[in-house]
């Protein structure tokens, strides 16, 4: 993609305001998940549906407000960088701690 | 050099042109953000780690938490993104007026956020739920009945409830000055068509504590929300 199809729109409010509103629709239904107790169906299922509203509002906010969309080619490759360095921060040092098949000794117990 | 005899108003003498001296401040203003995520993400394993190893205590710490009050943070914070990414294409159009006037409200709503952080803050240290102080106070167990083999693990929690927010928190007060400062310069003209860099560098690092705040609220307020202490979960 050449670098002049990232440029700006020349109206981006309507984005913005699109952004804004799935922000808030999302949080709204966040809140409302969380009343109900998934991991009766299944352990993890609770922070699952969570972390993805979550992430799914977090890459609205990097796209349209940070204007990674539209950013150059080196910006975007320097934010998921990012990312993928905060990926292997946990994933690593989380598979450590099951490869060993346990977890910090437990405290006051 | 004779091609820049034309001098353009903010342009630092090395670089060669206006376009290209933004994209070395956006480029510079990603690379320390990329330090806050790790920053931040040294956190977020500290929470990964200890709630997998204490997951009943990270429900009923939890459940301590006002999520009202998180809830109307989250849409404070959500409502001043929208504020400052007006600011920043204001800013861009030169329209001085409307670029200060969303800057000084992106500015009231990171105030209206940090006092409300200080409300809840306070409830909880009166509650005897500062994790530094008396969680083990009898009257603290008397008013929240922790039972006794959740009390470290829910400190556990609390700490970290504390250290994300409180670190999120301070990004917060830093915003401030941050608006502080553009409004300040915004009304003495320093920003232009051509020249607004400040502002939407500014502008990426609020969006960035925002985001922080879109995983902490459902990570610690959230996470007890469903859990009911003694429900036999």
């Amino acid at each position: 993609m050449a670098d002049h199809s990232h440029e700006h729109p020349a109206n981006p409010i309507k984005y913005y305001i699109g952004v804004f509103l799935l922000l808030m629709v999302f949080t709204a239904l966040t809140v409302f998940v969380a009343k109900f107790d998934l991991e009766h169906y299944w352990g993890p299922l609770n922070i699952i549906v969570a972390l993805t509203i979550a992430v799914i509002k977090a890459t609205a906010v990097v796209l349209i407000f940070m204007h990674v969309r539209w950013s150059s080619r080196l910006t975007q490759v320097i934010v998921v960088a990012g990312v993928f360095w905060l990926f292997i921060l946990l994933a690593f040092t989380m598979s450590d701690y099951w490869s060993r098949g346990g977890w910090p000794t437990k405290l006051g117990q | 050099m004779a091609d820049h005899a034309t001098h353009v108003e903010g342009l630092a003498h090395h670089f060669v042109s206006m376009e290209q001296q933004k994209e070395a401040g956006m480029i510079g203003m990603w690379i320390f953000l990329l330090t806050e995520i790790m920053f931040f993400g040294g956190l977020f394993l500290a929470y990964t780690i200890y709630r997998t190893t204490y997951p009943e205590g990270f429900l009923y710490g939890s459940h301590l938490l006002n999520v009202p009050l998180g809830g109307t943070n989250t849409v404070v914070l959500i409502v001043s993104s929208l504020t400052m990414a007006m600011a920043v294409y204001y800013s861009q159009l030169g329209e001085r007026k409307k670029l200060v006037f969303f800057l000084f409200v992106t500015l009231v709503l990171g105030l209206v956020f940090l006092v409300i952080k200080y409300f809840e803050y306070k409830s909880k240290i009166d509650d005897h739920l500062f994790p530094a102080l008396s969680l083990y106070n009898p009257a603290s167990t008397g008013a929240h009945g922790v039972p006794l083999e959740l009390q470290q693990p829910v400190r556990v929690f609390l700490w970290i409830y504390f250290l994300m927010t409180g670190l999120h928190a301070v990004h917060m007060i830093v915003g401030a000055g941050i608006l502080i400062t553009l409004i300040v310069m915004a009304q003495r003209g320093k920003f232009t068509r051509v020249y607004n860099s400040p502002v939407e560098i500014s502008g990426l690092y609020w969006h960035f504590v925002d985001i922080v705040w879109i995983f902490l609220f459902p990570l610690l307020y959230l996470t007890g929300f469903h859990y009911s202490p003694g429900g036999g979960h």
